[in-house]
């Protein structure tokens, strides 16, 4: 298999139609990296997924493999793996049919096929369902025979299309430390399309946020989640309290309240323009001084999630360890770290 | 309602028997009104010739060479015709199952000859392939050959005449066939390293081909009763001397109602053979959904 040290897309673009649906996607992908692709429902994951795999021609840009160009070459010719958002699997091959496809398409030898068929079967689990068709399977029984069937041709990379999105809440944990664990014990470099921000997190060793089909932020779990770097990878990755109101000084003025705020300014912000608070439920503390009412408590187990609502009327979402009912006064605090301050019109 | 006639219900259910079967009944009413009775009403004017035993119109037909052999010159159009079309819409249909500029007038194109009517596709071929048309007038002045083609009024004009008019039928199944196969399967075996070929023959076609008996069954039956073209474009005392040309002399010619209906009823049971072993054929491959997992 044709290994690679990187793999370089070089301002990807895709349009569909004059309207720009991957706009200069340029990202650098070590062997044996996990990168995740996340951002919203159509900001262009599958669309950069589809360029990388040869599924789509793209309008500009270049991807390269160490020195080869790799998008002129068709998917066939490109030797990744893909595991597809519905599976695609044969509908009338069985499951060992399905997963030897790849290798006996790399005029692999009858033996070695037949022992690296049964290997990658038995690294999914799937070993009494080898003999039936993928209609007779559960939905993740399919996905792993879709995994299976990526990975037995040993590809220089691998690409998932939010393979997890269609499972039940037990089966995607399950499925995501499979996932995980595949790629360490295979060695494989991963591209992953998820819009669940926790799988992303959990998964990856890299994040490429985007939005409507730009990239807003490149990397580690742990930067995308502290320091998201505009107010809108704050908004996908659970900053739920989006405060509107302008730079006063050192401070933070709420519109439309009284509250004054010290946080973390993120980019450059300028004494009295427009300016977004963002801080995430968990991070608001409840042994501050302003006082507010709870409005909705939800039940989440060891914490409830609460909706409060200030005197002046400003709604925020908090998350507590205590046990508060609608009605109860509460007293919130933010700790200046954990509150950004992004401009309002960086977009 | 009792547990017990619950249950019943669900064993029924589970094979199929429900009360939405009621829906069928008015399909079933057309069907026997349409069909079985005027076969029921053939078989019986069948079993009564003018003369001789029950069997005498049927003993009639398959003695008489000149009427037994309609049989094997039915089929010897009707089967190639039938095959052709099939065959020549599959990589047409093929090529134009995305989306692409052009693809309805295209589409458009091809299926006008069903609208045209066998008389007017005969009175075309005449004029285009017959001895004084426009390609052998093309082929003697050009100078390719000295004396004309014969390409109508003996087989090869009913074959064109069958391949006109059965192709846009054939077309239009397979095209609908084909744009049932998930076309992300085709994408995961190129994927997979899978050139054109290989996605081809190995995922598109089996998934294809019980749609392709489907349609085999359904040109088949086109051509198996071709009339109009193998005596206009044919030679229909001769080598296109088809069954439903016996049937129509026997009944309009010779005023043999027993005869007629006994030529019909062999011609709809050759036609039931050719059928059945297709779908026997047809039942030997995949035939389960064509989409490539859950959904
Ligand atoms: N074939 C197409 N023709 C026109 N527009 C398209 C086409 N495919 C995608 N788009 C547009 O491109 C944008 C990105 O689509 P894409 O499928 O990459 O989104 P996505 O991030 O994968 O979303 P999701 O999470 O819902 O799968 C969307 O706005 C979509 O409408
Ligand atoms: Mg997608």
């Amino acid at each position: 298999m044709t290994r690679f040290e990187r793999l370089r897309l070089d301002g990807v673009t895709r349009r569909f139609g004059g309207v720009d649906a991957l706009a200069g996607l340029s990202l650098e992908i070590r062997r044996g990296e996990f990168i995740a692709l996340l951002g919203p429902s159509g900001c262009g994951k599958s669309t950069a997924l589809n360029c990388l795999a040869g599924l789509l021609p793209l309008s500009s840009g270049s991807i390269w493999r160490d020195d080869t160009r790799l998008d002129t070459l068709p998917p066939e010719k490109r030797g990744f793996g893909m595991v597809f958002q519905n599976y695609a699997l044969f509908p009338h091959m069985s499951v060992q049919k399905n997963v030897s496809f790849g290798l006996q398409m790399r005029g692999v030898p009858r033996a070695e096929a037949r022992r690296r068929t049964a290997d990658a079967i038995r690294l999914v689990h799937l070993e009494e369902h080898a003999r039936k068709l993928p209609g007779q399977l559960s939905g993740g029984q399919q996905q792993r025979v879709a995994i299976a069937r990526a990975v037995v041709v040993e590809p220089s990379l691998v690409l998932m299309d939010e393979p997890l999105s269609n499972l039940d809440a037990k089966l995607r944990l399950e499925m995501r430390t499979e996932i995980r664990r595949l790629h360490q014990a295979l060695g494989l470099t991963t591209v992953y399309v998820t819009h669940d921000q926790e799988e992303a997190l959990s998964l990856a060793d890299r994040l490429v946020v985007l939005r409507d089909g730009r990239v807003q932020q490149i990397g580690s779990p742990e930067e995308v989640h502290t320091r998201p770097v505009n107010r809108h990878v704050a908004d996908f990755m659970g900053y739920r309290n989006l405060l509107p109101g302008s730079a006063d000084g050192a401070y933070t003025k709420i519109n439309n309240t009284g509250v004054r705020v010290k946080g973390t300014p993120i980019g450059s912000v300028s004494d009295g323009s427009p300016v977004v608070a963002a801080i995430r439920p968990e991070d608001v503390s409840l042994t501050g001084d302003l006082e507010a009412t709870v409005e909705v408590a939800e039940y989440q187990g060891r914490e409830i999630a609460a909706e409060v609502r200030t005197d002046d009327g400003l709604v925020l979402h908090v998350r507590t360890g205590q046990r508060h009912a609608p009605g109860d006064k509460v007293r919130l605090g933010f700790p200046p770290d954990r509150l950004l301050i992004f401009p309002a019109d960086a977009s | 309602m009792s547990t017990a006639t619950v249950a019943l219900r669900h064993r029924l259910a589970e094979r199929g028997v429900d009360t939405q079967m009621l829906l069928l009944v008015p399909a079933t009413v057309f069907v026997v009104a349409l069909f079985i009775y005027p076969f029921g009403y053939g078989l019986a004017v069948s079993l009564q010739p003018r003369e001789g035993g029950m069997l005498a119109a049927y003993q009639g037909f398959f003695s008489d060479a000149y009427q037994r052999d309609t049989i094997m010159t039915t089929l010897w159009i009707a089967l190639p015709a039938a095959l052709l079309n099939v065959a020549a819409s599959v990589p047409i249909a093929y090529r134009m199952r995305g989306r692409f500029r052009g693809k309805r007038l295209l589409t458009t194109v091809l299926v006008v000859p069903i609208t045209l009517g066998t008389v007017l596709t005969a009175e075309g071929l005449l004029n285009f392939l017959g001895p004084a048309g426009w390609f052998n007038r093309f082929l003697l002045t050009t100078g390719l050959t000295d004396a004309p083609i014969r390409l109508t009024n003996n087989y090869w004009g009913v074959f064109f005449s069958l391949v006109i008019t059965g192709f846009p039928f054939a077309f239009l199944l397979v095209l609908s066939y084909l744009s049932g196969i998930d076309p992300s399967l085709e994408r995961a075996a190129a994927t997979l390293g899978a050139g054109w070929r290989q996605r081809f023959f190995r995922i598109t076609l089996p998934l294809l081909a019980p749609g392709l008996a489907t349609t085999f069954c359904l040109t088949f039956v086109l051509a198996f009763s071709v009339f109009p073209s193998a005596i206009l474009v044919g030679d229909p005392s001769g080598s296109t001397r088809v069954i439903s040309i016996a049937a129509y002399e026997a009944a309009y010619v010779r005023y043999d109602y027993a005869a007629a209906s006994a030529a019909a009823i062999i011609m709809g049971v050759v036609e039931l053979i050719v059928i059945a072993i297709v779908l026997g054929l047809r039942g030997l491959l995949y035939t389960g959904s064509t989409a490539g997992g859950k959904g």
